[in-house]
């Protein structure tokens, strides 16, 4: 217990002093993590768009595939990656194994499916009426997909604060396809990881804050989200 | 030349028909209102009008010209048309920015669009709401944020649907005002469809009865609520006295009507024999105590079966042998003290029955 009680107060002090290596982690975490979601919205909320609003054959199949890949294990994904990238892989002449990049991937893969699902269920949520009104009022397709993008604001938002928490949290993918090297792949899940496992309980507990933290601003916006939703309704 | 031509038009959703053989033509700025009870197919011909939906089969033309079941083409035309549907739809923006929306799509000018939307909104007395997001407002006041967004594109054709179907009667009255007064200006043609027969009276110039699907009369409210050209349409158009009989006697087109005992005067061309039915509007039955001396050919005695009232009017229900009903106001109920088992007298004008020839007859 005594053991706890000094990590704890350690890791309050790294926090506190602004300790170089615990601000290098979550810095580096924080840049991974946001830069896979807002690639993956970049990607997932246009094509959600063109999911909704396409009839095709199949397409509740689709979506019911999308929805089970919710919960892809991380180390699934990072299996995934790993054959693709590694040297004898596929794209492994990209040499980008064991990087950031092969990290934003990993997330980018990993919260696909749950910026995907939530984007097609956010624009189911807006009534067809309100659909029908933008194109009576002279909207062109795309201008009506922008216009009930709009009106699902909120939903969609809350799709990617879900995805960004799902990918600062990970773990498994990270460490396989990052590698957890010291200064270049080393983030705070991967640090814990490690750290706790060495028995060094000080830098984990305070990375551990930190990563609470982050999630719970996370969940406050995300409230703040759906609060603003509710009233806007 | 017609703004709007609808060719041998038809509709199903699945295996359901809803629009038949839709033949239709409505000229620049004329108002015209589709009547028809709920689930007559009003909606669905609005929404082909305004194409938001392909025919099965038919033809729209709009401005004499041929409108595709796809293409470009069908934004261009439907950026000439404005529709409001029946409940009110706001965007979960501010006033402003709801009315802003179809210039924006239409990438008309900053300084263009905040003239025009303030404009509008002073005029629809919502400068007051500019700022404030849609959806806080009332039913009434989002139909006014609704048609002020209609309306601000300048549409040549304004569609509406059952515009005050959800609305109070304060609110009503406003959109019927603001309705009324775009009639007057007279530069764009309104096609409304409702099931409030009186509002179709006053704010069309022109009516077309809409029922199971088929279009069965147009003309103006005059022909349409006195004239109705067949038993269905007197029945939705308020004919309550609907009375079945045969011309016993024409008389220089003074016909005498046998309904079973009674007869009845009208004013017809039907020769003797014919089959036919006697319609007579409730308000053109008067009711007094005793028989009197006026130049109204049909009076019947009866006594008094049932006295409903509404509003300012009241329903009375009489059996003279054959069942009528009148409607008159409250103060005549009161002064010739109507109630059930009163001994009345009914009178109407020959040129008060409308006929129409029974398909049996």
């Amino acid at each position: 217990m005594a053991e706890i009680w000094h990590g704890l107060i350690k890791a309050i002090e790294l926090i506190i002093s602004l300790d170089p290596e615990v601000m290098e982690i979550a810095g580096r975490s924080l840049r991974i993590s946001v830069t896979s979601c807002l690639l993956a919205s970049f990607i997932c909320i246009p094509l959600g768009s063109l999911i909704h609003f396409h009839n095709f054959r199949g397409k509740r199949a689709v979506i019911n595939i999308i929805q089970t890949f919710f919960s892809l294990p991380t180390v699934c994904v990072g299996l995934f990656v790993f054959v693709l990238f590694s040297r004898a892989g596929p794209m492994g002449g990209l040499g980008i194994m064991f990087t950031p990049t092969a990290m934003v991937i990993g997330q980018m893969i990993l919260i696909t499916p749950i910026l995907l699902g939530l984007t097609i269920s956010a624009l189911s949520g807006v009534s067809k009426e309100i659909v029908d009104t933008a194109i009576s009022l002279g909207a062109s397709s795309f201008q009506t997909t922008v216009a009930v993008l709009r009106e699902a604001r909120y939903a969609v938002l809350a799709a990617v604060t879900m995805g960004f928490g799902r990918a600062i949290a990970e773990v498994g993918c990270a460490m396989m396809v990052g590698g957890n090297i010291r200064g270049f792949t080393r983030v705070i899940t991967t640090t814990i990881s490690l750290e706790t496992s060495k028995g060094e309980l000080e830098l984990s507990i305070a990375l551990g804050i930190i990563l609470l933290s982050l999630a719970l601003i996370v969940n406050v916006a995300l409230n703040r989200l759906q609060l603003g939703y509710s009233r806007g309704k | 030349m017609s703004l709007i031509e609808v060719v041998g038009l038809n509709h199903r959703y699945g295996e359901r028909k809803v629009l038949e053989n839709i033949n239709l033509k409505i000229n620049k700025g004329e108002a015209f209102a589709l009547i028809g009870p709920t689930g007559a197919g009003k909606t669905t011909l609005l929404r082909l009008i305004d194409l938001l939906e392909v025919p099965a089969s038919g033809e729209v033309y709009f401005d004499g010209i041929h409108i595709p079941k796809s293409g470009r083409q069908r934004l261009k035309v439907r950026r000439r048309m404005a529709f409001v549907l029946q409940k009110p739809q706001v965007f979960n923006l501010s006033v402003y920015d709801n009315v802003a929306s179809g210039l924006r799509w239409r990438r008309e000018e900053k300084d263009r669009i905040d003239k025009k939307v303030n404009g509008i909104l002073e005029m629809f007395g919502l400068e007051g709401y500019r700022n404030r997001n849609a959806r806080t407002l009332s039913g009434g006041e989002a139909q006014r944020v609704a048609l002020a967004r209609a309306m601000v594109i300048e549409p040549e054709i304004l569609l509406l649907d059952e515009p005050t179907a959800n609305l109070d009667p304060g609110s009503t009255a406003k959109i019927e005002q603001l309705v009324s007064y775009i009639s007057e200006q007279g530069n764009t043609t309104i096609i409304m469809a409702t099931h409030d027969m009186p509002q179709g009276q006053h704010l069309a110039n022109r009516i077309g009865v809409l029922l199971d699907g088929k279009i069965v009369q147009t003309g103006d409210a005059e022909q349409v609520f006195r004239s109705p050209q067949d038993e269905e349409v007197a029945n939705f158009v308020g004919m309550e006295n609907i009375i079945e009989g045969v011309i016993t006697a024409n008389n220089q087109g003074m016909v005498m009507i046998d309904i079973g005992g009674a007869a009845i005067q009208a004013v017809s061309g039907y020769p003797v024999g014919e089959g036919v039915y006697a319609c007579i509007r409730p308000e053109d039955i008067t009711l007094a105590l005793s028989r009197t001396q006026s130049s109204a050919r049909n009076s019947f005695y009866g006594k008094v079966t049932q006295v409903t009232s509404f509003g300012p009017l009241s329903r009375v229900e009489m059996n003279c042998g054959f069942r009528l009903v009148s409607l008159v106001t409250k103060v005549s109920v009161e002064e010739l003290s109507l109630q059930k088992r009163k001994e009345v007298y009914a009178s109407f004008k020959a040129t008060g029955v409308h006929l129409i020839k029974r398909r049996d007859g």
